[in-house]
C-alpha cells in the first residue's frame, strides 16, 4: 500500500490533506457504496413484491376464471358426467384427510415424543430414525402411489380404496408431523421439565401435562402443513384410490378426491369451465384451512 | 438432628471429577447457605441432594446421601417420591405456562389429591405461605406468565410448598431478581425455616451472612469448610474461605 507509507514519510505534519493520501478515493468510495446499498435495497424490495405478485396473480386468476363457472350444477349431491358435480369429491377429501390424520398424526407425535424426550443422545436408533424420516420426506409421491398400490391395493386385497389412499397418504405426511412435532418438542423451554420434575412427577406426566400443551401451536402447524398435502395430493391417489365419484359406502370404497377430480376434469378436455370452479372451490378450501389453523395456533399461543 | 448425612461422595461429569470427598451433615429447620465460586460445585451438590442429576447424562455418584437415614440412591427409594420429600427452587423463576391455581395445584394433583375444596384449600394455604396471596387472589385464573419476576419466584416457592415437602433447595434463588424481590424472598425463607429444612446455595456473601444458620464453602469440588455462619465469616477456619470471604479471589 504505498499511500500508507508515503503518509507515514510525511511523519508530524499529519494534516488533512493527509487523511486523503490513506483513503484516496473516499468520497468516490462512499458514493459507490451508497449506490450498491440502494441497489441491493431495491433488490430485495422488489424480490419480495415479485413473490407477492406471483401469489396474488395466481389467486386473482383463478378467481377470475373460476367465480363465472360456478353453477349450481356444480353443487349437486350426486356427480354424473352432465353436471360434473364436486359435491362427492369435496366430501371424499374431507373423509380422506381425516382418516389420513386419523393414522398419521398418533404415530408421528408419539415418534417425535420418544426421540426428543425417551431417546438417549447419540442413541443409534434415533439417527437411523431421522435418515429413514428425511429420505421419506424427499420421495416423489409418485412413487408412494405405486409403492401403495403394490402393497395395499394388491397385496393386502384393499383395492382402489378410501383406507388404500388413506394409508398411502399417512405414510406421505408422517415425516411432516413427526419433524415439525419435534421441532416443537425441542423448542419447549428444560426449565419446565425441571419444574415438573422437582415436584416428583414423572416422566409421562411431565410429558402430556406439561410439555406437550407448550408444543401445541407447533404440532398443529405440522398438522395443517400434512392437511395442506393430503388436500393437494393427486399421484399418490390416482394409484390407490382412484376415481370413483361417489361418496364412499365403506372404507374400501373407491373414491376421488377434489384434487384428482380436477385433474381428470382437464385432462378430459371437456369440462374445462368447469375444472376453474372446481379450483375455485379447492383453493377456498385450502386458504380457510391455512386461515383456521393460524387462528387456532394465535389462541393457543394467547393460552 | 440432622436431616441430610452425606458421606465420602464423589461425582462425576464423565471422566470430570466434579465433587470430591464431600462429608457432610445438614441440620433439621434451619437454613444451610453453599457459597463458592462459580464452577466450584455447590449447585452440582444441592442437585443430587433430590437427584435432578439422574437427567445430567453421564453423571455419575457414589458415598453415600442420607435423607433421616436412608439412603436416596438406593433402589428402594422412589424418585418421584424423594423429590416430593425434597423440593426445589430454581435459580431462574419458571412458572408453567398456566394458571396461577393450576401451577400450585400441579404438584397435588400429581400425588393423588384431585377433590376441588382440597386443592382450594392447598393453592390459598400455600400462596400465604409463600406470602403472595394478597397479590394474586383476584387473579387466580390469569396465567402465571404474566407476573413479575419476584412473583414468579415465589409462586415457585408456594407451587414447591404445595406437595408439603420437608426439604426445600433454593439454587441461587434471588439472582435473577430485583433488590425488593431478593429482600422479600429472603424473609419468606426465614420464615420457612420454622416448618422446612432450607437449603440454599448462593452467590451473594451478605445474602448467606443475613439469612443462613450454617454455611458451607466449596471450592473446586470440595467441601473447605462448614460452620455456624457466625464463625465462618468471622474467624474461618480455612485460609482459602479468609480469602475468598474477604474478596481475594472469587
Amino acid at each position: 500500500m504505498p499511500e500508507i507509507t508515503a503518509a507515514k514519510g510525511e511523519g508530524s505534519s499529519m494534516s488533512k490533506a493527509n487523511a486523503h493520501m490513506v483513503f484516496p478515493s473516499g468520497n468516490q468510495n462512499r458514493k459507490a457504496a451508497r449506490i450498491q446499498a440502494a441497489a441491493l435495497r431495491w433488490l430485495v424490495r422488489i424480490a419480495a413484491l415479485l413473490t407477492a405478485a406471483v401469489l396474488l396473480f395466481l389467486i386473482g386468476y383463478i378467481l377470475v376464471m373460476g367465480i363465472p363457472n360456478l353453477k349450481p350444477s356444480l353443487f349437486e349431491w350426486e356427480y354424473n358426467s352432465e353436471n360434473v358435480s364436486l359435491v362427492p369429491s369435496l366430501i371424499n377429501t374431507v373423509l380422506m384427510t381425516a382418516f389420513s390424520l386419523l393414522i398419521a398424526t398418533p404415530l408421528g407425535i408419539f415418534a417425535a415424543i420418544w426421540l426428543v424426550e425417551y431417546a438417549r443422545r447419540g442413541n443409534r436408533l434415533v439417527r437411523v430414525v431421522r435418515i429413514t424420516t428425511e429420505t421419506l420426506q424427499g420421495i416423489p409421491s409418485i412413487v408412494y402411489g405405486l409403492f401403495g398400490m403394490l402393497f395395499f391395493v394388491t397385496q393386502l386385497h384393499w383395492g382402489y380404496s378410501l383406507i388404500a389412499g388413506a394409508f398411502t397418504l399417512s405414510i406421505m405426511v408422517l415425516p411432516v408431523i413427526m419433524r415439525t412435532t419435534e421441532e416443537a418438542l425441542m423448542a419447549v423451554p428444560d426449565s419446565y421439565r425441571e419444574g415438573s420434575f422437582g415436584l416428583g412427577a414423572g416422566k409421562l406426566r411431565t410429558v402430556f401435562t406439561i410439555v406437550l400443551p407448550s408444543a401445541m401451536p407447533g404440532i398443529l402447524s405440522g398438522v395443517i402443513l400434512a392437511i395442506g398435502r393430503i388436500v393437494g395430493e393427486t399421484a399418490a391417489l390416482i394409484y390407490t384410490a382412484s376415481s370413483v365419484a361417489k361418496i364412499p359406502e365403506s372404507v374400501f370404497s373407491s373414491t376421488r378426491t377434489l384434487a384428482v377430480h380436477m385433474y381428470l376434469l382437464s385432462n378430459e378436455g371437456l369440462h374445462v369451465d368447469a375444472t376453474y370452479g372446481t379450483a375455485v372451490v379447492l383453493l377456498v378450501l385450502v386458504l380457510g384451512i391455512n386461515c383456521l389453523s393460524s387462528f387456532i395456533a394465535g389462541r393457543l399461543a394467547k393460552k | 438432628m440432622n436431616k441430610f448425612e452425606v458421606k465420602n461422595m464423589d461425582l462425576y461429569y464423565g471422566s470430570f471429577h466434579a465433587l470430591k470427598n464431600v462429608n457432610i451433615s445438614i441440620p433439621e429447620k434451619e437454613i444451610t447457605a453453599f457459597i463458592g465460586p462459580s464452577g466450584c460445585g455447590k449447585s452440582t451438590f444441592l442437585k443430587s441432594l433430590n437427584r435432578m442429576n439422574d437427567l445430567v447424562e453421564g453423571c455419575r455418584i457414589s458415598g453415600d446421601i442420607l435423607l433421616d437415614g436412608v439412603d436416596i440412591y438406593k433402589d428402594k427409594m422412589d424418585v418421584n417420591v424423594l423429590r416430593k420429600r425434597v423440593g426445589m427452587v430454581f435459580q431462574k423463576p419458571n412458572p408453567f405456562p398456566m394458571s396461577i391455581y393450576d401451577n400450585i395445584a400441579y404438584g397435588p394433583r400429581t400425588h393423588g389429591v384431585h377433590n376441588k375444596a382440597q386443592l382450594d384449600e392447598i393453592v390459598e394455604k400455600s400462596l400465604r405461605g409463600a406470602a403472595i396471596w394478597d397479590e394474586v387472589k383476584d387473579r387466580l385464573n390469569k396465567s402465571a406468565l404474566g407476573m413479575s419476576g419476584g412473583q414468579q419466584q415465589r409462586l415457585c416457592i408456594a407451587r414447591a410448598l404445595a406437595v408439603e415437602p420437608e426439604v426445600l433447595l433454593m439454587d441461587e434463588p434471588t439472582s435473577a431478581l430485583d433488590p425488593i424481590s431478593t429482600s422479600k424472598v429472603e424473609e419468606l425463607a426465614m420464615e420457612l425455616k420454622e416448618n422446612y429444612t432450607i437449603i440454599m446455595v448462593t452467590h451473594n456473601m451478605q445474602q448467606a451472612a443475613r439469612i443462613s444458620d450454617k454455611t458451607a464453602f466449596f471450592l473446586l469440588g470440595e467441601l473447605v469448610e462448614m460452620g455456624p455462619t457466625e464463625q465462618v465469616f468471622a474467624t474461618p477456619v480455612d485460609k482459602r474461605t479468609e480469602d475468598y470471604i474477604s474478596g481475594r479471589f472469587g
